[in-house]
C-alpha cells in the first residue's frame, strides 16, 4: 500500500501546495508516499524534507489535463497507490476527476483534514456545513483545500526516478501565460494572510494604505465583489460567491460589510479581523476581533503597530 | 447566384454542411439553494433539508456557462441545449433557463449522491448527440466539488478547459482564457470538448417578458436514466459549531489588536 501524491514545482522545488499535499500523505500512515512530479525538478525538490521517499520524475512539461491525468494512472499503478492525493488547487481540480473517473473510484474534492479509514471530511454550502463521505472503492483519489493542513517538517530524503509513460496526444494548445501577481505575493488561494478591502474605501486611489498593510504583514490583497466589478480592483482578487473560496489563517476586512455572498467565500478562515464604521455591520457577527473606526484612520496605525513588532 | 438562404435550403449537401458550421452547444443546469438559504439536514443528517427551501439555478452555470453559450449562439447561429439530472423539483429552474434564452432541455429523471453519477449520465446522454461544446458552472453552490464537468471530459474523451473567463469560436476552433495557479492561460482547442465557466464569461441576464412566455412551451424532454452506480457516499452532515462573540479593539489602539493576535490567536 502506498499513497501516491500529484506535485507541481516552481524553479526545480516543490510548490508550498505541494509540500502540502505531501505532508497531508505522509500522516495518513497508510503507506510510503511517492511523488509524481511533471516538469523541472531540482534534486529531490525539496520533498524528502516532508516525507516522501520515492519521486518519479517525469521530465517533460505538460499542461493538458488529460495528457497529466493518464501520467497519475500510470504512476498510481507503478507505485501500487491505494490513495491519490492532489492540491485542490485549480490545475489539481481539473486533473483529479478524471483520474478518478478513468480508473472507475471514488473521488472527494476539498478535503480539509486527515481521514478516518476511508471516510474523508470536506467543506459544503459554502463553508455553511461539512460533510463526511465515504469512499465505497478500494482505491481513492482525494483532493486538498490549500492552507488547510499546512506544512509538516519530517526527516528522510527522497530517491528519485525518472519516470516515462504514454500520456496520448497533447489537444489544448497553450498560446500564452500571464501571471496575476507582479509583486511575488503568495497566490490567493495560498495565502496564509490576506488584507481584503470594500467599498468602504471610497475609490481605487485609496488602496495604498491596504496595500501597506499587506506588505507589513505579508499578506496578499483582497477585494469584495463591487469593488471588483466597478474595476477599482482586478477582478482575480474578488473573493466570495462567484469569486474565489479562501481560507487563509488570517483575514483582515477592511470595508466590507460582510453580505452572506462575500462571507461564502471567506468564513472558512481560521480569523477573521473586521474593520468598519458601521456598529451593525453583519461581518461583526462572523468576526473573531473587530474595530468600529473609519479604516483611513485605523489602517495606518496598524501598519505602525505591526511595523514595530 | 441564388440568394443564400435558398442556396442552403435547396440543396441537401449544402444544408448539412450549414448544419456543420452552426454551433451546437450543451449547457450542464443543476439547480441550488438560494445564498441566503437557512442550511439544515434531515435523515440521520445524511440529507439536506429541501423544505422551505428557494431554489435557484446554480449561479456559475446560469451566469457565466449558459449566458456565454446563448451569446455565441445569437452571433453565429446554431442551438443551445440544457441538460440536468434530477427529478421534477429541477422543472422551474429549467424553465428559467429556457426563458433566458435556451432552445430547448434534456433532465434525466434521477437523483444522483455524487458528482461521479452526475457526469456518466450526462455522458450516456451525450455521447452519440456531436455537441460542439458542453458548457457547466465551475462549480455548484451546495457540493462544491468542481468536479461534473472535468468527469464528463473523461467519460467522453474530450479535451477540458477549466475555468474559463472567454471564450471565441472561429469555425472548429476555439480559443479560451482561463484561470490557472497563479495566473491566466490563453488556451486553443481544435474540435469538441468540455469547458467549466468561471466570473468573466458574461454577464447576468434577467430575462424579459417574451422569455418567460416562450419558455412555457420550448421543449423540456425528460429521458430514463441509464444504470450508474455511485463510488462514494455522504455518512454525515455537520453544520460547524456557533462562532464566539466578536472582541471589540479600540479603534485608537491598534496595538491592542496586534497584541491579541500575537498572544491569543497566536497568528502573527
Amino acid at each position: 500500500m502506498s499513497v501516491l501524491v500529484y506535485i507541481q514545482t516552481q524553479d526545480g522545488k516543490a510548490t508550498k501546495a505541494g509540500l502540502e499535499v505531501a505532508s497531508f500523505a505522509k500522516n495518513m500512515n497508510v503507506g510510503d508516499v511517492t511523488a509524481l512530479v511533471p516538469g523541472t525538478l531540482s534534486g529531490d525538490g525539496g520533498l524528502g524534507s516532508v516525507g516522501v521517499s520515492k519521486v518519479l520524475h517525469f521530465s517533460e512539461g505538460v499542461t493538458d489535463n488529460a495528457q497529466l491525468s493518464k501520467l497519475t494512472q500510470a504512476a498510481a499503478q507503478s507505485a501500487d497507490a491505494s490513495t491519490i492525493v492532489f492540491s485542490g488547487n485549480n490545475d489539481g481540480n481539473s486533473i483529479a476527476p478524471r483520474v478518478a473517473i478513468a480508473m472507475n473510484v471514488g473521488y472527494v474534492s476539498g478535503v480539509t483534514r486527515l481521514p478516518e479509514g476511508k471516510t474523508f471530511t470536506r467543506s459544503v454550502f459554502s463553508g455553511k456545513a461539512t460533510a463526511a463521505v465515504n469512499v465505497m472503492s478500494d482505491v481513492c483519489v482525494i483532493s486538498i483545500t490549500p492552507n488547510s493542513y499546512g506544512i509538516k517538517s519530517d526527516t528522510g530524503e527522497a530517491s528519485v526516478e525518472t519516470f516515462s509513460a504514454d500520456i496520448g496526444v497533447q489537444r489544448i494548445v497553450l498560446n500564452g501565460f500571464t501571471p496575476t501577481s507582479s509583486d511575488g505575493s503568495v497566490p490567493l488561494p495560498e495565502a496564509e494572510r490576506v488584507v481584503s478591502a470594500g467599498r468602504g474605501l471610497k475609490g481605487p486611489e485609496n488602496w495604498g494604505i491596504v496595500e501597506d498593510l499587506a506588505r507589513a504583514l505579508g499578506a496578499t490583497t483582497a477585494c469584495s465583489r463591487p469593488v471588483g466589478d466597478m474595476g477599482w480592483r482586478p477582478h482575480h482578487e474578488h473573493v466570495g460567491q462567484t469569486g474565489l473560496t479562501i481560507r487563509p489563517d488570517l483575514y483582515i476586512a477592511c470595508g466590507i460589510s460582510g453580505a452572506i455572498q462575500h462571507l461564502a467565500g471567506v468564513n472558512q478562515s481560521k480569523v477573521i479581523v473586521v474593520i468598519n464604521t458601521d456598529p451593525e455591520a453583519p461581518f461583526f457577527k462572523a468576526a473573531d476581533y473587530g474595530i468600529i473606526g473609519d479604516v483611513f484612520e485605523v489602517l495606518p496605525k496598524l501598519t505602525e503597530a505591526i511595523k514595530s513588532l | 447566384m441564388p440568394p443564400l438562404y435558398s442556396y442552403l435550403c435547396n440543396s441537401e449537401k449544402c444544408v448539412s454542411d450549414y448544419q456543420l458550421l452552426s454551433m451546437k452547444l450543451l449547457v450542464c443546469i443543476s439547480k441550488a439553494p438560494d445564498t441566503t438559504s437557512r442550511i439544515a439536514f434531515t435523515d440521520g443528517d445524511k440529507r439536506f433539508d429541501e423544505s422551505g427551501v428557494q431554489f435557484i439555478v446554480n449561479p456559475y452555470d446560469e451566469w457565466y456557462a449558459l449566458v456565454r453559450a446563448i451569446e455565441l449562439v445569437e452571433a453565429q447561429g446554431g442551438s443551445v441545449t440544457t441538460i440536468t439530472v434530477g427529478d421534477a423539483t429541477c422543472d422551474p429552474i429549467i424553465r428559467k433557463a429556457l426563458a433566458i434564452g435556451a432552445s430547448d432541455a434534456v433532465r434525466i429523471d434521477a437523483n444522483p449522491t455524487d458528482s461521479s453519477q452526475v457526469a456518466r449520465l450526462i455522458s450516456n446522454y451525450a455521447n452519440d448527440k456531436s455537441y460542439d461544446i458542453i458548457f457547466a458552472g465551475k462549480e455548484a453552490i451546495d457540493y462544491n466539488s468542481s468536479a461534473v464537468p472535468a468527469m464528463i471530459a473523461e467519460c467522453m474523451d474530450l479535451p477540458y478547459v477549466a475555468l474559463a473567463t472567454s471564450i471565441d469560436v472561429d469555425g472548429d476552433v476555439s480559443t479560451l482564457n482561463c484561470e490557472s495557479t497563479g495566473g491566466t492561460n490563453n488556451v486553443s482547442v481544435n474540435g469538441a470538448f468540455v469547458l467549466s465557466a468561471t466570473k468573466g464569461m458574461s454577464e447576468q441576464r434577467i430575462p424579459n417578458m417574451r422569455g418567460i412566455m416562450s419558455a412555457r412551451t420550448k421543449p423540456l424532454t425528460v429521458v430514463e436514466a441509464s444504470e450508474v452506480i455511485a463510488t462514494t457516499e455522504v455518512s454525515k452532515f455537520t453544520l460547524p459549531p456557533a462562532k464566539g462573540d466578536c472582541v471589540m479593539v479600540e479603534a485608537d489602539n491598534a496595538a491592542d489588536l496586534v497584541r491579541l493576535l500575537r498572544e491569543e490567536a497566536k497568528i502573527i
